[in-house]
This record gives C-alpha cells, structure tokens and sequence, in this order.
C-alpha cells in the first residue's frame, strides 16, 4: 500500500488545480480519476470564461485569486494559455433586466469589483454589430476574461506533477476507507492508497462518491450544450451575455446565452435551456443550434455568417441555491467536499485549489474561513444568487 | 485559359464565359463551375496563406471537408470549391484568418423545417442508388440524398470501362455511363424523393439527422431506418513538402479534369499504384497532361495488371519499392523527389531522384466514411450501413451491398421478400467483387494460327465477363463458367470478327487475329480510346507487346461499333510470329520526351516539415514528442496539439496520427479513440436559425 498526505478524487477543474496547490506546498498528494487522462471529464467541456463578477461575496472572491492566477500564468510559467483580458458584458434588452443589471452592479461595486454599466451606445462601440433595437446598455467589467480550459489544466497538471503530484488515469475509486470515523485511504479498481485526506473533486459525480461516506449532498447535474465556430479575426473583446429569456415553441424555451471569441478568432457559445435539462446526458441534440443560433444572429446580425464546426453538450453540477459546496463534513474526518460548481469550475477552480490546501495544511485565514462558511455543507440551501 | 478543349471519352459542353475578379485582377471563367476549378483555369493555384504559419494553401480535398481552399467571395470566406462562380464575384486571396464581414441589418428568418421519413439514404453513389432501387420498388419511402449536384458517386468521375459481369453491375460501360443508368432506375421510383446539393452534417441523439439541403436550408430529418452509403475518402501520406498546393489526393484531380474539364496541371507524378493511382494516370492522359511517373512503395502495384499495362504501354514510368522523399518547391510544387526502398521500407540512402513536376497526386488507398454509423449505432438508430462506406472495393462490390442491405431493411420492416434475390447468392457475389484478384499469370499464346479468333491477354482472376456476354456465337467463356477465371475462346463455332469483344473489354486486353486473307501477316484489331480524332486507313501507329514496341505499321481498317461508341477498332497487318503477341496500339508521340531525373532539390528545408494535420498546422515531429512523453489518450493530444480540430474535423489527420502510434510502438487497442462530435462539415450559424443565404454573399 502506498502512502499519500491527500488523495483527490477527479482530475478536472477543481482537482488538478487543487493537487497543484498541494504539491506546491509540499503536501504529498495522489489524483485518481477514471478517465484517461487529465481533463477528460467536464473541464473539456467548458467554454472557457472566467469572471470575478459575481453577486456572491465567496465566490467573487475566489474567482479574483483565480483571476490572478489565468493572468500571470505565462507569465510566471511560460505556458500560453490563451488567457485574454476581454471582460464580460451581461446586455440589457428590456428596462427590467437594465435595473436588475444596475442593481447587480452597485453591490458588486461595493465588493470591489471593477465594473459598471454602460449605456446603449457604449455597449454598441464594445460589442461590434451589436442589434441597436431595444438594447438598453449593459455591464461592463474589462478585468474578466477567457482562457482554454485544456490548455490551463493541462498546464496546472505538468506544474503539479513537476512539484511531485501524481495522477492515476483510468483508474476507478470504488470506495472511501475509513477508521473510527477517519479516512485512511481509497479502494480503486486496481489497488488501495493510503492517505489521511480525501478530496472529492468527482464534478458531476460528486454525488456518487460523497455516498461512500455516507454523506449526502444536494447536487443534481444538469447539461447545457456548447458550440465553437471557425476562426475569424479578432473582433470582440467581452464575453456576451445575454440574459433575455427565449421563447422557441419548436425547438425549447431558453433563459440566457453567452459568447466570446478567444484568443484564435473562434467564437464559442453556450445557452441555458428552460426547462432545465437533469441527468448525466452528454450526447449532441439536433434543437440546440437551431434554437441559440436564433437567438445570437438576431441580437448580432453578422455572425450570421460565421461558420459553426462543432457541437457538445457538458454537466453543470447544481445545487439548490447555485453555490458550490466546499469543505469538511461532521460525520468524517479527513473527508473534503469540493463539488457543486454549477457549472463554474473552471474559474472556480485555481482559487479554490488553495484554499483547500490551506485547509488540508490547517493553515486558513480569516477570509477563508468566511468562504468555507459560506461554501458549507450545512448551510441553508433556500436562498439563490442574485445573478447567476 | 487552361481548360480542356478535347477529350477522347468525355463530350466538351457549351459553357457560358463570365467574367470576375481574383485579387482585384479582371479574369474570364465558366459560370456554373465552382470558383477553385475557374482559379486554376486561370492558373491560379495558391488560394492563401495559413494564419498559424503562412504557408501557402490551395485545394486538397476538392468535396467541402476540408477549408484549404478558403477564399473571399465579396467580403465574406466560403470555400471555392463547393461555390459555383458568378458574373462579376470579387474574389480574394484569403490571407490569414478571413474578416467576419460587418453585415449588420438584421436577418429574416424562418423556421426550420422537420421531416419524418421512412428511410433516410445517405450518399447516392452505386450502393446507395443500388438499395434506393431495391427499396423503391417496394414503393417504400426513401429520401435519398447526396451532397453533388447529380447522382452516381464517384462514378460520374470514372471515365474508364469497368470490370464486373454485364447483368449485375453492368461491367464493359463507362463509370460515367453506369451512374446515369442506376440513376435513371432510381429516379422513375414514385416513393424515392432525391435530394442533391445536400449534405448530413450532424447525427444527433434524439433521432434527428441535420441536413443542409441545397447547400443553404436547414432541415431536421426523422428517419425510421437509415442506410449509410457515403462512400470512402482518401488517406493522405506525411512527408517533407505534403501540403504544398499542387500536392492534393487522386479523387480532387478527377473533379478538376473529368468533372470541370480543367487541365489543372502540365505535369503529374503519381504517388501509388492501387487501381486509384493507375486510373487517375490514364485519366490525366486523357486530358492531355504528362504523367512523370509513378511510385510504389511495394515490390509490384496492387492495382489490376490490365490497368497497370495502360499505363506502360503509354510510356509512364512505373517504380516499385519507391517511396516519396518530398515535395519540392516555395510555394507550390516544382519537384518530386524519391527514392528506393528496402525490405523494412528504409530509404536506400543514393538512390533518391528528383523529377520536375507541377502536380502531385497522392493515391495511396481508401478510408471508409464510417463516423455516422459508428454514431448511429451510438444513439440507437435502426441504420445499415453498405458500400465503401462498409469496406473499401470495387464500384461493383457496392451495387451488391447496396441490395444487400436494402432486402435486410425490407425484412425487417416485415416487406415479403420472396420474390428477392436470396441474400446468401447475393453475398456470395459480393464476395467475389471483393476479393482482390491474385498475381497475374504467364500470358497463354493460343497455338492456332488459322481463321479468326480473339487473344486473350488477360493474365489476372479480375471478377470480371462482359467479353462471355457479348459474343453473338456464344463463344467466349470464362474457366467453368466462373466469374473470376480467365476467358477463353470454345470454338464450337466460328468468330464471325464482330470485334465486341475487344471493344467491350474494360481492360483494353482483346485482340482479334484474322489468318484468313494472309496467313503470314495476319490482320490483328486493337481496342484504343485516348483519342477523338478519327483514326485513318494508312495513317501510322505504334504496336506494343507487354515486353515493350513492337515497331510502327500502317492501318489498313478503323471503325467504331455504335454500341460502344468511344472505342475506335483498329486493325493492322503483323507479321506472323508478333501478332499473337501485339497487346495493344498507341499513337506516335507528336514529340518524343524522354523523362530525366534533374538536380536534387537544394533549397534549404525547415526541420520538422512535415505536416500532420493540416488545419491547425500540426507537425509530425509534434505528435511524436507527446506521444514519447507518454499520452496515449487521442483527446489529450487533441487539447495539446490542436490535432484533429480544425475544420475538417480530423477526417485527414486521424488515421496518420493512428499510424504514428503504432510507429511508436504504442499497441492501438492502449491509445483511446477520438471523440468525434457534430458537425461534419463547418456551416454558416444563420443557416440554423433559418436565415436564407443572402445574395450579397454569393
């Protein structure tokens, strides 16, 4: 039997950035996931945006560590990344979402952020083509930005193995040893590891693996599908979102879309079906392009044009209020929860990764306790986010 | 311009001069063929320049996979060689990655149309046409569509006979004229409804199969049972100089001279000798381009003998156990350079030659066009799957499956299919089309030397015997009657010297020797074809025998039979003791070209250049250093090197980088396969939410 400080469950989003973490910190660590490589899971399926412009302090905190992060990675470590400063523009197309966005943006103003609302023909002049007809501005926060998730995991993953994590591919974690109500190691379909820490980072099946220890989090997946064009040259800097709800009798009801052009010229888009669509299902249906295509020429005529060359389809791993759930749980010790992004791991991810190693090495500030406190499995589910 | 101006099979249209500029440049072409085919008419050959790396692009696949040939049609990127060309187009070169043009008044759109068939046909090539067939006239309801703009496949390409027996897969007619009948079969069905210029771009889970019907709507179909018959695509080779415009697959150089009549180059050499390469050579013959030669990288070409003889016969060198060392040029082919290889397919170091040439056509084999079975196996569909598609062979082979799979389809909708061929016969014969003949054997000289009878210079179990069905005496049967024997002459009765026979064979390998009026020089009739002109009694020839000329005589006869009407039979008097041996006539070079090797490409060569995946510009050495860093994981090469997500969606790199893994020493069944997810082909968004292509664009 080997031996590990930390095992992590999942080599994705979450995992790999927190075994970088980890091993940076000398904290020996082992990743075990049963796919074939790293990122194979849902990280593969992101778009790639990242934002520290949330509604929710926890979260807004962690995503400006990870922003930080994705924007001195090549930087610090030569890695390219493909990390663009473009910056979000959530659009408002009717008075009501232009209060909504206003609202929104005076509380995230109060948390520092560096974002405010532009007027009609501002957001014209940011978002090139953009339809004039009913657009009533929009947020704008320039400090946001894009990167490739393959490359930025993959880039986390040689940094982690560098420093003396290691991964474990193709192997399954059958189940979560414990001892007196203390974990002592993973059974795997090949062998055990010992370790004193187990980190659930499993995404879309968090679920599933938090059973072992007989704990129970309130995560349901749920699948929203992506597409990715041909390259075009470089025209849009923010990632658009467009929070207008869609009304589509023959192809599904939508709530918001986003899209943003990375570093290459390629635009990338996904939407958010309504209602939403549960379950682990990540085969291609024939509805999604039709029904966001719509939507996207009609609020940006040109991109009419603009040749699509692929589709998929990824797991957002939901809780009830929108909120990831990160931390130690009463019952066993040992045992981490990082699951539950809802669909935000990626960004989530780098920021996350540390405050987890800091509570594996028992070395957690202040603002981390506040975090955790927020990210808590017990706290009450009953309240969402303002604007997820 | 360089187009074809005469052509011994294929008859020259009126085509309508228009006018249209390239670069700002005024030039003239055909309106109704596709912009890239008016370009190289122009003799315009580099399209663009990639945005990774500058290097220069043009056309590769020539049938919309791929995004090469990229130019800008007023303002706005297409590929050149699915948009026809119209009067007045401002075309550009496109440097780099192309503008989204600022086109923003708002679209009109509408909605996208859903339609629920029976059976969903998807390529309408011999198998597809061949199980439409068969299922129409069980007045079942077929869409059956393919992405050109007429039926029969690849074979509206094939200007040549084919092999096969007359009453199943119509063997003796021309590619070209055995797509026109199976397409007439089908197109009298009342339930078959044909849809061309239509492409699948997507299967998707939920029984939906997208498809881009006349290359700009939408349409979502549900079919009940789908057949696939998409036929196969080309495998590319890796070596220094592969992407250079001018280096391109066998099948794209068969669009531009037999489909667009373009003489799209002076000079050719051919890379393989498959059936594919061996073709392709006397095709560029046919359309009056010089063919350099032709390499093998094993000890003898697979393709038939007869076809390989053609090519001799004309002249065109043929090396085996030759590789490709590389293309040479700046910016578009001016040189091949090859070299011998031994056993282990090692370079023999000396032995490299360099030959000038224009053009490189690379015929080293067939993939099958499989990924919509594969995915709709995936989803659950009801599909069938027949043709190349199934398992690369002969056109024949693939009427056979097309029926094949249609009988499986009406059995299992519950149609009684008594009265239907028995599906053990029918694959028993597909069988036979299937199996690749073996070596020939020693040519069998007939010891009569009286009267009038056929010789038979076909040394190789082709399944083949249009020749058995078009004798008027019945005399010409194959060894037991067995399709993939060897002719024969009976003799029960006599030859009448109706010459059938030799026109009718597809391998241009029946003479006709006549004893009757001299028997010390007895006249001997040659099946030719390569060219128009009318050949004269008295004008000169050369006659050849497999082991090389046999000297030039006089023809004392011509004519042409009216059933085989591009076929001249030529009769000469030869001299006893070579008339039995004479294979074949040619016409005497209008000027003698001897081919030389020239001086070994001397410009220097970037380390590393050979290109693996030619959208994103992905090195072979590239590939190779992830895979000896250990990833064994297709869709972690594919996040690292880009590999495989370009717009032609892997179709090209895929099968290369599956055989660096086994260079590599990686076992396949360790490297995890590829994803491969919607689309097929890259198409406008607006097109989805119904916007109709506007007019401004095209």
């Amino acid at each position: 039997m080997t031996f590990y400080d930390v095992i992590i469950v999942g080599a994705g989003s979450i995992g790999t950035p927190t075994a970088m973490a980890l091993a940076n910190a000398g904290v020996k660590t082992l990743v075990v996931d049963k796919l074939p490589s790293v990122a194979q899971g849902d990280n593969k399926h992101a778009i790639g945006g990242i934002r520290a412009t949330h509604s929710q302090k926890s979260k807004i905190l962690v995503c400006q560590r990870s922003l930080e992060i994705f924007s001195t990675w090549e930087e610090l470590y030569g890695d390219d990344i493909w990390w663009v400063e473009g910056g979000y523009s959530f659009v408002a197309r009717s008075v009501e979402h232009e209060r909504l966005l206003r609202e929104t943006v005076e509380i995230q103003k109060e948390y520092g952020l560096n974002i405010s609302f532009l007027d009609a023909e501002q957001i014209q002049e940011l978002i090139p083509g953009i339809n004039p007809i009913g657009l009533h501005g929009g947020t704008y926060s320039p400090e946001d930005g894009n990167a490739s998730p393959l490359y930025s995991v993959h880039a986390f993953y040689d940094n982690a193995t560098r420093n003396g994590a290691e991964f474990k591919f193709k192997e399954q974690v059958k189940n979560i040893l414990t001892k007196n109500r203390h974990v002592v190691g993973v059974r795997t379909d090949k062998a055990d590891y010992q370790a004193s820490f187990v980190i659930n980072a499993a995404g879309g099946n968090g679920k599933e693996i938090a059973k072992m220890v007989d704990v129970n989090v309130p995560l349901e997946p749920e699948s929203h599908e992506a597409g990715i064009t041909e390259g075009v040259k470089y025209f849009l800097r923010p990632m658009v979102v467009d929070i207008q709800p869609g009304t589509d009798p023959t192809f599904g009801n939508s709530k918001n879309y986003y899209f943003y052009q990375n570093k290459f010229g390629k635009i990338i888009f996904c939407i958010t079906p309504n209602p939403s669509v549960k379950g682990k299902d990540r085969t291609e249906t024939s509805f999604f392009l039709p029904q966001i295509a719509k939507r996207m020429v009609d609020l940006m005529p040109r991109l009419s044009n603009i040749k699509v060359r692929r589709q998929w389809r990824g797991l957002y791993p939901m809780t009830p209020d929108g909120i990831p759930i990160v931390g130690t749980v009463k019952n066993i010790a040992g045992y981490i929860n990082a699951v539950g992004m809802c669909g935000q791991g990626f960004m989530l991810g780098p920021g996350l990764g540390e405050v987890l190693c800091r509570l594996v090495e028992k070395k957690i500030t202040s603002q981390d306790k506040e975090i955790l406190k927020e990210f808590s499995l017990y706290r009450d589910f009953g309240s969402e986010e303002k604007l997820k | 311009m360089k187009d074809i101006q005469e052509h011994p099979i294929l008859t020259i249209p009126e085509r309508k001069k228009i006018s249209f500029t390239f670069n700002g440049v005024p030039l003239m072409g055909y309106e109704g063929i596709v912009i890239s085919s008016n370009l190289f008419l122009n003799g315009i050959k580099i399209f663009g320049h990639h945005e990774k790396d500058n290097s220069p692009q043009g056309i590769f696949c020539c049938m919309g996979q791929c995004s090469q040939c990229m130019v800008l049609v007023n303002g706005q990127a297409m590929k050149s060689c699915m948009t026809p060309l119209k009067e007045g187009m401002q075309i550009e070169s496109c440097e780099g990655l192309p503008e989204l043009p600022a086109r923003d008044s708002p679209r009109e759109t509408q909605q996208i149309e859903i339609l629920k068939v029976n059976t969903l046909i998807i390529g309408a090539g011999p198998s597809g046409l061949s199980a439409a067939k068969t299922l129409g006239e069980k007045g079942v309801e077929i869409l059956l569509i393919d992405d050109k703009d007429r039926v029969g496949g690849k074979l509206v390409l094939q200007t040549h006979k084919f092999f096969g027996s007359q009453e199943d897969v119509y063997a003796g007619k021309r590619g070209i004229e055995i797509a026109d009948i199976l397409g007439d079969q089908v197109k009298i069905l009342e339930s078959v409804r044909i849809w061309l210029n239509s492409t699948a771009v997507g299967l998707f889970s939920d029984g939906f199969v997208g498809i881009l019907k006349d290359h700009d709507t939408y349409v979502l179909v549900k079919p009940e049972n789908l057949l696939i018959a998409t036929g196969a695509r080309e495998k590319m080779l890796v070596f220094p100089g592969n992407t250079l415009p001018g280096v391109y697959g066998a099948g794209a150089f068969q669009v531009l001279v037999n489909r667009d009549l373009v003489k799209p180059a002076e000079q050719v050499f051919i890379v393989g000798g498959g059936n594919v390469g061996l073709i392709a050579g006397y095709h560029a013959i046919q359309a009056g381009i010089e063919v350099i030669g032709l390499i093998e990288a094993l000890p003898q070409c697979g393709g038939y003998k007869v076809h390989e003889e053609k090519l001799r016969r004309l002249g065109v060198p043929i090396y085996t156990s030759y590789t490709i060392v590389s293309a040479n040029g700046k910016n578009r082919v001016e040189s091949i350079t090859i070299g011998k290889i031994d056993e282990n397919w090692m370079l023999i170091p000396g032995t490299e030659r360099t030959y000038k040439c224009d053009t490189i056509l690379i015929a080293v084999g067939l993939n099958p066009v499989d990924e919509f079975y594969t995915k709709a196996k995936e989803y659950g569909y009801s599909v069938w799957i027949c043709g190349d598609a199934q398992e690369i062979a002969e056109a024949s082979a693939a009427i056979f499956t097309g029926r094949i799979e249609a009988i499986k389809i009406l059995n299992k909708m519950g149609v009684d299919i008594s009265d239907c061929d028995e599906l053990t016969y029918l694959e028993q014969k597909a069988t036979i089309m299937k199996t690749h003949p073996p070596s020939p054997t020693e040519f069998a000289c007939p010891d009569k030397e009286e009267g009038i009878f056929p010789v038979f210079h076909c040394t190789q179990e082709i399944p083949c015997n249009p020749c058995t069905t078009v004798c008027p005496q019945g005399q010409i049967h194959t060894i037991n009657d067995a399709i993939d024997k060897l002719p024969y002459f009976k003799g029960e009765k006599e030859c009448i010297g109706c010459g059938a026979c030799v026109a009718v064979c597809p391998g241009l390998a029946i003479t006709l020797v006549d004893y009757r009026r001299d028997p010390q020089n007895p006249h001997v009739t040659f099946p030719m074809e390569l060219t128009e002109e009318k050949i004269k009694k008295g004008s000169t020839i050369i006659v050849a025998s497999e082991d090389g000329n046999l000297g030039k005589y006089d023809v004392i006869h011509s004519r042409i039979l009216p059933q085989f009407p591009k076929t001249h039979l030529v009769t000469v008097q030869l001299p006893a003791n070579i008339a039995k041996l004479a294979t074949a006539i040619k016409l005497v070079p209008k000027k003698q070209t001897t081919i030389e090797p020239i001086d070994l490409y001397k410009s220097e060569r970037i380390e590393d250049d050979e290109i693996v995946c030619r959208c994103e510009r992905v090195t072979a050495a590239t590939v190779r250093m992830w895979i000896r860093k250990g990833v064994k994981d297709f869709n972690e090469l594919k996040g690292l090197t880009r590999v495989g997500m370009g717009s032609c969606q892997g179709k090209t790199c895929i099968p290369i980088i599956m055989r660096i893994f086994r260079d590599e020493g990686v076992p396949i069944d360790e490297v995890t396969e590829n994803t491969i997810r919607p689309l097929y082909m890259e198409v406008p968004l607006g097109t989805f939410a119904g916007v109709k292509r506007e007019d401004e664009n095209t």
